[in-house]
């Protein structure tokens, strides 16, 4: 832990990175309490106002100005990053959980499982993972539950490709076939010994994974396929922004910001994680 | 050489079903089509008519072995909305997207290499930082808001592109260049990395060993070996761009497949729908059957199975 | 006649991170044409980076020639222009590396690589470059060396890539042929055919060689001269059956030591040399393996001792300590 936290340290890319994202995330989480205005009550009186930075802290402030309905962007960016992290959080600890285990089972039962298992990832990948997620928010409804399945769906098989190779390669090492050896039980080896084997892997796809899916759940919510309104969504913004272009160009510009921000620090954090813990994943994907 | 092309478009095949599969089911789940295209205030019964006019009304395994047939036919159905074939209302928007995402490949990948090439060769020098901080720009800003932003710039406020639609090859460089980026952005990255780690191989000090100048190393032992990775990525890429075709299509108003496919679910047209996605993943099969085999031709390792 | 090598003062370094790596100390020798001399020490003892820096073979940067001049037939390989060293690495200086897994290219036929560096010298056509190939390949003893041309190396077993590799660097005739840890990735009996392979083609060939290895066993089969390196320095030298038999640096004896015996098997423990591998970021003072010497005295901690003929023994017989061995050990036993 030490050696990680001075490696960290030293890596400037990924400590800018690191702090980014601690930034983003203490924001979502402490956006209620920071006084703004309300993301979602529009005010005819003040629509569309230029982003302004005299006055900053003054209740009626509005630092990236207000969207066509009068609302605070800067609110709506905060609270809609709530959404986001939400939901993209959920997806990659739902779509890590299931890939990860489909991936050690196909790996250590091998045969006919594990053929099933690369026949279904194959058949998956054939179809581009965003008119996946497309078709399948469009038929399920875009629920935030719906849509942390959908994105799960996506990503799932990256964990299992990997995580399966590994598996394959662990099963024959020494520790696993004494396990066996002493009749261990399969799910006992699985869960003890392969599981915490490849669990850096996995953090390593886990948080490239993140990156991918916040970019994804903006284009759904582009489509309007996202979380729907009145909730704040950085995709929502920018494509009912998108209308008032010409006129007000802060309503599209700083959502999209905000995606680019945070893509940005976690993609950081995660290759410098993935350069720390395993530069051989950088080619598997 | 003949069993591995053999084994590759048997998998493709399997694919492509799957594919069907799967969207024949999701897309019934989308709603009943019936409803939305009888009149307003029609009665159950018109609805009913319409549905069993429709083929709708029998068994879903029934349909779905009866669609099945037909599209080995190449007969995907009548679209619902434009009230002719839906194969031929998607293949008239093809060539629309293709042109769009073959020549978003093209240069990009030309550029990304271009670029890796350069940020290794430089290793250490304003050049690399300068490569590898647009990369990590272009991967993380997503394609619409960057589309967006080339419209504000090149179209609103310079007034020197169109915003959107099609028509003249000035309609083509907004919507090019925003994929572009993202395409030359992964390259870039992903060659930089790979020919780093290729020059310092064991073979490669086997080849300056032997007195080969250095252009000969580099091309025929460096970038030979660096390349392999970049051409599964290509693959990888062409999945992306057709993917998000349905989303840089909306924003520039581009008329191709996407944004058929998109106006489909809307619509609920699923014989649209159908033939839209069909489409899109054959060619991306397609396209990565053409990887694979060029990963044979790459590498000699994989070429027995 | 003037030697084929003559290595004067070669001081190489690496710029880290951690400091100044001081890889190759002030190291002298020469080397006689058709000799074959066999360079022995572990990992950082500086018996490969000396070998490939004098072509030009170690990164630079990091790695830096400090001092020193290398002549081979008569011209300094330090003063040579990138041109020269590329018209001479692979035609004049051969070499084979260790683990022909990763030191052959997979992508590119045997056939390639062989003819590499005959059409990149010789301006053979590419017909002619096929029959000196598989010319070769006969030599290094490839059965069927026709039909295997256009294979790959994952197509050979682990000694017939290390052929190919042997192919490649006596491909032009070299004058010299520097082999580093050849054999070291091999399994026993495969490494003893390709020292028999070896032993043949110097018959054949009269190549002069450099066998660089960590192995005391597989010199003592093959070289006339032994070279004994730690640290970055010659600890010492001479010829091999002189040198095994009357040691006179602690380090060699301690080699010799861990070294097993046909016949006394089982009845004794191996030997093994106490201590660790020096830390060569440290500005190198004294005898680099005082540390780890029971027999050094105060002087060989603070002076370093030069390479010099040992008296008593046959010429050529050098080593560098400050103290007498064959006493120290007289000593030893009487205490026992």
């Amino acid at each position: 832990m030490k050696s990680f936290l001075s490696a960290l340290l030293r890596s400037r890319a990924g400590l800018f990175g690191f702090v980014l994202v601690m930034l983003f995330v203490a924001g979502a989480i402490l956006a209620p309490y920071l006084g703004l205005a309300s993301p979602i009550r529009s005010s005819l009186t003040s629509r569309m106002v230029a982003p302004t930075w005299t006055g900053l802290f003054s209740p009626g402030a509005h630092p990236l100005g207000t969207d066509e309905l009068g609302r605070d962007i800067l609110s709506r960016i905060l609270y809609g990053s709530r959404t986001t992290l939400l939901i993209a959080a959920g997806a990659v600890i739902l779509g890590g959980a299931v890939g990860t285990l489909l991936g050690i089972v196909a790996g250590y039962y091998r045969g006919i499982v594990d053929r099933i298992l690369m026949r279904v990832v194959d058949i998956q990948l054939a179809l581009p993972l965003m008119l996946l997620a497309l078709l399948v928010v469009a038929a399920v409804g875009a629920s935030t539950q719906n849509l942390v399945i959908v994105l799960a769906l996506t990503s799932w098989l990256r964990y299992a490709r990997i995580i399966r190779g590994q598996v394959l390669a662990l099963r024959e090492r020494e520790f696993i076939l004494s396990a066996h050896a002493i009749g261990a039980g399969t799910w006992r080896i699985m869960i003890k010994h392969l599981l915490p084997n490849v669990m850096t892997p996995v953090l390593v796809i886990a948080t490239l994974e993140l990156a991918r899916i916040i970019i994804m759940d903006a284009a759904l919510s582009f489509l309007g396929l996202g979380v729907q309104p009145p909730s704040p969504s950085w995709g929502r913004m920018l494509a009912d922004g998108r209308v008032y272009i010409t006129t007000a160009w802060w309503i599209v510009t700083f959502p999209g910001l905000a995606i680019l921000l945070t893509v940005l620090s976690v993609n950081l954090l995660g290759d410098w994680l993935r350069d720390y813990f395993d530069p051989k994943l950088r080619t598997a994907r | 050489m003949t069993r591995y092309l053999m084994t590759k478009l048997i998998e493709a095949f399997i694919a492509i079903w799957g594919v069907v599969t799967i969207v024949f089911f999701v897309s019934r789940i989308l709603g009943d089509p019936a409803v939305l295209l009888v009149p307003v205030g029609a009665g159950q019964q018109e609805i009913d008519n319409l549905r069993a006019a429709l083929g709708l009304d029998r068994p879903l395994l029934e349909q779905y072995f009866q669609s099945l047939l037909s599209m080995l036919k190449g007969d995907f159905g009548i679209s619902f909305q434009h009230t002719r074939p839906a194969l031929d209302v998607v293949l008239e928007r093809m060539p629309a997207t293709a042109s769009l995402a073959g020549l978003a490949l093209l240069f990009g990948t030309l550029i990304g290499v271009a670029a890796g090439a350069i940020a290794a060769l430089m290793r250490g020098t304003v050049a690399e930082l300068i490569v590898m901080v647009a990369a990590l720009l272009g991967q993380a800003t997503p394609t619409f808001w960057l589309g967006i932003m080339l419209i504000l710039l090149f179209s609103v406020e310079l007034g020197l592109l169109p915003t959107g639609g099609s028509g003249t090859w000035l309609h083509y460089i907004l919507p090019g260049l925003t994929l572009s980026v993202f395409v030359s952005a992964s390259i870039a990255r992903l060659l930089r990395s790979s020919l780093l780690d290729i020059m310092r191989e064991d073979y490669v000090r086997t080849a300056r060993a032997k007195g080969l100048m250095p252009r000969t190393v580099f091309f025929w032992h460096i970038a030979r070996n660096a390349l392999i990775p970049v051409v599964t990525m290509i693959g990888i890429i062409a999945g992306e761009l057709l993917g998000g075709s349905v989303v840089i299509e909306t924003v520039f108003a581009w008329p191709g497949v996407g944004r058929v496919i998109v106006q489909g679910i809307q619509a609920q047209d699923f014989p649209v729908i159908q033939a839209g996605v069909t489409l899109v993943a054959a060619i991306f099969v397609f396209v990565n059957l053409l990887v694979d085999l060029l990963y044979g031709v790459l590498d000699p390792r994989i070429r027995r199975g | 006649m003037a030697p084929l090598l003559d290595i004067r003062n070669l001081t190489v370094v690496f710029d880290t991170p951690a400091g100044t790596v001081h890889a190759v100390n002030d190291v002298s020798y020469t080397i006689e044409e058709g000799e074959t001399l066999g360079i022995v020490g572990e990992s950082g003892s500086g018996k490969s980076v000396h070998a490939l820096s004098m072509v030009g073979l170690i990164a630079r940067p990091p790695g830096r020639i400090v001092s020193g001049e290398v002549y081979f037939k008569g011209r300094d390989l330090l003063k040579l222009s990138q041109r020269e060293l590329f018209d001479l690495r692979g035609k004049e200086i051969g070499f084979v590396f260790q683990d022909p897994m990763t030191s052959l290219n997979p992508v590119l036929t045997v056939e390639r690589q062989i003819a590499e560096p005959l059409r990149r010298h010789f301006n053979l056509s590419k017909s002619q470059a096929r029959e000196r190939v598989v010319e070769l390949l006969e030599l290094v003893g490839i059965p069927n060396a026709r039909e295997r041309i256009g294979q790959y190396p994952h197509e050979f077993s682990g000694g017939m890539r290390q052929r190919v590799m042997i192919a490649i660097g006596i491909s032009c005739n070299p004058k010299l042929l520097i082999a580093d840890e050849a054999t070291t990735a091999l399994d026993v009996t495969v490494q003893a055919q390709i020292l028999d392979l070896v032993r043949d083609l110097k018959k054949k060939i009269g190549t002069t060689v450099i066998w660089i290895t960590h192995d005391m066993g597989v010199v003592a089969g093959l070289a006339d001269t032994i070279q004994v390196m730690y640290g970055g320095r010659i600890m010492e030298r001479g010829p091999v059956d002189t040198v095994f038999e009357d040691p006179r640096s602690a380090y060699t004896w301690g080699l010799l030591k861990s070294l097993p015996h046909g016949g006394k098997r089982g009845t004794t423990r191996l030997y093994q040399i106490p201590g660790n591998p020096p830390n060569l970021i440290n500005e190198p003072i004294g005898d680099p393996f005082a540390p780890r010497n029971t027999f050094a005295t105060e002087r060989c901690l603070r002076e370093t001792p030069p390479l010099q003929q040992v008296e008593g023994s046959v010429p050529g017989h050098k080593a560098a300590v400050w103290y007498d061995l064959r006493e120290e050990l007289k000593k030893q036993e009487a205490k026992v």
